[in-house]
């Protein structure tokens, strides 16, 4: 290794460490620390650690909020996720199998919901109209209808790189559509599926403004509400806000550690083209 | 052999008398018949995603172009013309506000293409600790806004804050980041800043990693120094990567809510209000129509900028 690289390399290393785990390590600290200690906002090793207490007053607070939240949270998310993958696989394969007329159309209305911001107004009137504002079935097709547009274009380029002769076989041995499709194909799908499952799962636990129009009221609060109106509730105890914040990390960290290369190839399709 | 277990009961020696026919035809060279591929691709397959994609986003969408002309409470529409625009272009903190969206995208993107092209072309040197750094710049991308959001909000506290402690050891009075008017927007964007740009650093490493080895040979025979390749083979060849890039952290940009309402809620006043704010604050109101206006104000600045960039983008991109 050259003596460049390595320099450049400490430099960057000791950047890195202040720019990007300095916040971490504090959001760490914090959450261990008394609430006293907490207020002062030190950057410092806590007097006693207390990240057990935190964590279960945490848990305790207003009637279990947070364990109910998690629950919500990951209801939302795995039903709306499996929705995407779903839905969005069958409309990848049509689109990149099938030659029509109406290719164009429905290529527009895909890049459409990468580009246009929902109207959020007129999407809580719809709802109500149907009777879903304010449930979580209305907040998962909510989640999947927005989430629809990447799927099915991330699906489509990988599904253009399975060759035809496959369906051919299949068709010539008596396949219907369905079984072609779900026996077939679906299986071959499977390391862009899980790539957009572990990109749309994170998208979709992390959501804010969603579940903050769609479904708002303490009873089916998600993680980030009840993170965001914990704020408000707590405003000294800041030592429970960051076991929240810490607690609602969690997760997406555990994704990122088993599914670092799915993530990646996920969020950079798109950045080499041609 | 027409009784294998296997088989299902159909009359086999003419399936294989018909297959041959398919496979004939396939020979000749167009594959099986269009009508038997059509049969096999059904159009139906677009509709369970398609009737929710309809009805939550492509109805509420185009409805939004009508009730935003209206006095709406959700029950009763009047149609009212225009009033609801001149509402927000005559209301000094809706402008204000369509100004800072403007100034809160372009900043960081244009944040986020220079840096993430500065780090990925860093890591991609080989460097020490390649792999730590790659993570610990992407890991911010995977938190939740309102995590951040909320942590930021303590480590910039005027007083007690974390950064404005760090510049007092060097002798600097630290502003106060998000209560001070002036600076709120700026702040909340280099927040935005910090969080994504471990995206388009990724992005960049993938355009870059693409880039055939050959090139980099081939100027290093000719004696090109670091300079010389990133000017002209890092950077025109990375060009896939700056409009992904640009497009992905404009699109983001202009229709931010979540970090700005976890930092600021649009204040102090109305100093880092955006669009999308103003459409939950109409809202939360009930100004139904106003807010619906706004939802229509981003519509138009978020495809006459994105749109007709992208097509440039594209067209460059197939020049190269």
């Amino acid at each position: 290794m050259k003596p460049g690289g390595l320099i450049g390399g400490a430099t960057a290393v000791l950047l890195s460490v202040v720019v990007f785990l300095v916040p971490f390590a504090f959001i760490v600290l914090q959450a261990m620390k008394g609430k006293q200690e907490a207020a002062l906002l030190e950057f410092s090793w806590p007097q006693d650690i207390q990240l057990v207490q935190n964590i279960s007053e945490v848990i305790k607070a207003r009637d279990y909020v947070l364990i109910i939240a998690f629950i919500n949270s990951t209801i939302l998310t795995i039903a709306s996720v499996t929705l995407m993958v779903i839905c969005g696989s069958m409309i990848a394969y049509v689109l990149q199998r099938r030659q029509s007329r109406i290719n164009p159309l429905v290529n527009g209305l895909v890049l459409a919901g990468l580009i246009i911001p929902p109207a959020v107004v007129p999407t809580i009137w719809v709802m109500q109209a149907l009777h879903i504002f304010k449930t979580m079935p209305g907040l998962i097709l909510v989640e999947l209808a927005f989430g629809l547009s990447f799927t099915v274009l991330t699906m489509r380029a990988f599904i253009g790189s399975i060759p035809k002769e496959l369906d051919e076989a299949a068709i010539i041995d008596g396949a219907g559509p369905i079984r072609l499709f779900f026996k077939v194909i679906f299986p071959l799908l499977r390391s862009v599926i899980v790539t957009i499952i572990v990109v749309q799962s994170v998208f979709v636990f992390n959501d804010f403004q969603n579940p903050l129009y769609f479904l708002p009221g303490e009873k089916n609060a998600t993680v980030q509400l009840t993170l965001f109106n914990f704020q408000s509730q707590y405003d000294t105890s800041y030592n429970l806000l960051f076991t929240n914040i810490l607690l609602i990390t969690i997760p997406p960290l555990i994704m990122y550690i088993f599914f670092n290369k799915r993530i990646v190839a996920g969020m950079t399709a798109g950045a080499v083209k041609g | 052999m027409a009784t294998t277990d296997e088989v299902p009961r159909i009359d086999l020696s003419s399936e294989i008398e018909r297959s041959r026919d398919r496979r004939r035809t396939s020979r000749r060279g167009n594959g099986i018949a269009r009508s038997q591929v059509d049969k096999s691709y059904p159009l139906w397959f677009y509709i369970p995603g398609g009737v929710v994609y309809l009805v939550l986003f492509l109805v509420p969408t185009a409805l939004s172009f009508y009730f935003a002309f209206t006095r709406w409470t959700l029950f009763k529409s009047s149609f009212i013309g225009f009033d609801n625009f001149v509402t927000f272009f005559q209301e000094p903190s809706l402008v204000g506000a369509l100004k800072n969206t403007l100034i809160y995208a372009f900043l960081t993107s244009s944040a986020k293409v220079v840096l993430g092209l500065l780090l990925a072309v860093l890591l991609t040197a080989p460097i020490i600790a390649r792999g730590y750094l790659r993570s610990v710049v992407f890991f911010p991308v995977l938190v939740s806004a309102v995590g951040v959001g909320l942590t930021f909000q303590v480590l910039l506290n005027p007083t007690d804050g974390l950064v404005n402690r760090v510049l007092a050891v060097f002798g600097i009075d630290g502003p106060g980041w998000l209560v001070d008017p002036d600076l709120a927007l700026y702040s909340v964007a280099a927040i935005d800043i910090w969080k994504g740009v471990g995206l388009a650093t990724l992005i960049y490493i993938a355009g870059i990693v693409a880039i055939p080895p050959e090139y980099f040979e081939a100027a290093r025979v000719d004696g090109a120094g670091p300079w010389h390749i990133f000017r002209s083979i890092i950077l025109p060849l990375s060009f896939p990567a700056t409009s992904t890039v640009i497009i992905l952290s404009l699109i983001g940009g202009l229709r931010s809510f979540d970090l700005i309402w976890t930092t600021t809620q649009g204040g102090p006043g109305f100093a880092s209000d955006v669009i999308a704010s103003v459409i939950y604050k109409q809202y939360q109101a009930g100004f139904y129509g106003l807010s619906t206006a706004g939802n229509v104000v981003l519509f138009i600045v978020v495809t006459a900028i994105v749109y007709p960039l992208s097509r440039w983008l594209n067209r460059r991109e197939v020049s190269l």
